[in-house]
C-alpha cells in the first residue's frame, strides 16, 4: 500500500517536472496527462474513487483537449514533413509511455490484489460526495455553474472574431 | 484508519505545487504558464483529497469538484487569451504583452 503510494507519487513528480522542462508543448501536455493518471491513482489508494475517475474523465479528457485545440490554432508555420518525422521519434514517446506502464501495472496490481478497494482503507462513496453537494454545500454548487457560466461567456466573447467596423458603411 | 499518512499526500502536494510555482515564473511562453497553473490547481485538490480522506469525510471531495470547475473555467479564459495575445504580437511569450495598449 504505502509502496504502491510513494511509486505513483514518484512518477507524478517525475511527471509534472517534465512538464516544466519540456520544449514542445505537445510534449508537455503528454507528461501532464501521465501525472494527472498518476494523482487520479493517488485518489484511488486513498479510498476516493469519484474523483479518481473525474480527474480521468475532466483534466486529462476535457481540459487537456482545450490544449491541444489552442496548440492547434497556435502553432501554423512548422514544416510539416519534418515535424511528422520528428513526433514519429521514440524520444517523443518512450517517457510517457513507459510511465504510463508502470502506473498500468500498479492499477492492474491494486485492482487484482486489493479487489473493489484497497484494504484498510474507508472508502468515501460518490454517494456520499453527492449527498454532501446537493445539501450543506448547494449553495457552493450553485457558484460553481456561475463561474462556468462566466468562463463560457468570457471564451465566446474572447475567441470570437472582431468585427469589420467601418468596411460597409459603418453601420455594423 | 487511513494506512498513508496525511504528512505524505501533503508534502507530495506541497512537491507538485512547489514545481507549478517554479515553471510559473521561469517559463515565457503563455501555454507553459497556463500549464503551471493547472500543476498548482491539481496539487491543491491533491492535498484537499488527502485531507478529506484522512478524516473519511467527503468535504474535500467536494472541494476537489469546486476545484476542477474552477480550473476549466479558468483554462478555457486563459485560451482564449492566448488566442488574442498570438493574434495580437504574433508571438506567445508573455513579456510581449508588457505594453498594454487597448
Amino acid at each position: 500500500m504505502n509502496v504502491m503510494f510513494v511509486l505513483a507519487s514518484a512518477v507524478a513528480v517525475l511527471a509534472t517536472v517534465m512538464v516544466v522542462t519540456r520544449t514542445n508543448v505537445i510534449h508537455a501536455l503528454l507528461y501532464f496527462i501521465v501525472s494527472l493518471m498518476a494523482v487520479a491513482l493517488i485518489f484511488y489508494l486513498l479510498g476516493a474513487p469519484f474523483v479518481a475517475a473525474l480527474e480521468i474523465i475532466i483534466y486529462a479528457g476535457a481540459i487537456m483537449v482545450l490544449f491541444v485545440f489552442a496548440v492547434m490554432m497556435l502553432n501554423p508555420k512548422v514544416d510539416q514533413d519534418r515535424r511528422g518525422s520528428e513526433w514519429a521519434r521514440p524520444a517523443a514517446w518512450a517517457g510517457p509511455a513507459v510511465l504510463t506502464f508502470i502506473l498500468g501495472v500498479e492499477l492492474l496490481f491494486a485492482v487484482y490484489w486489493y479487489g473493489s478497494g484497497p484494504a484498510g482503507v474507508t472508502e468515501v462513496s460518490a454517494r456520499q460526495v453527492g449527498m454532501s453537494l446537493y445539501g450543506p454545500y448547494l449553495l457552493g454548487a450553485e457558484m460553481v455553474s456561475m463561474i462556468l457560466l462566466a468562463g463560457l461567456v468570457t471564451a465566446y466573447h474572447l475567441g470570437r472574431q472582431p468585427r469589420m467596423i467601418n468596411r460597409e458603411g459603418g453601420s455594423d | 484508519m487511513l494506512t498513508i499518512p496525511l504528512e505524505y499526500g501533503f508534502l507530495v502536494a506541497g512537491i507538485l505545487f512547489l514545481i507549478g510555482v517554479l515553471g510559473l515564473l521561469v517559463r515565457r511562453n503563455l501555454l507553459f504558464v497556463l500549464l503551471s497553473l493547472e500543476i498548482m490547481f491539481n496539487a491543491v485538490g491533491l492535498a484537499f483529497v488527502v485531507a478529506g480522506a484522512s478524516w473519511q469525510q467527503p468535504d474535500g471531495q467536494v472541494m476537489f469538484l469546486f476545484i476542477l470547475a474552477m480550473a476549466a473555467a479558468e483554462v478555457a479564459i486563459g485560451l482564449a487569451l492566448a488566442l488574442q495575445l498570438y493574434k495580437i504580437t504574433r508571438s506567445l511569450d508573455v513579456d510581449s504583452a508588457s505594453q498594454m495598449r487597448g
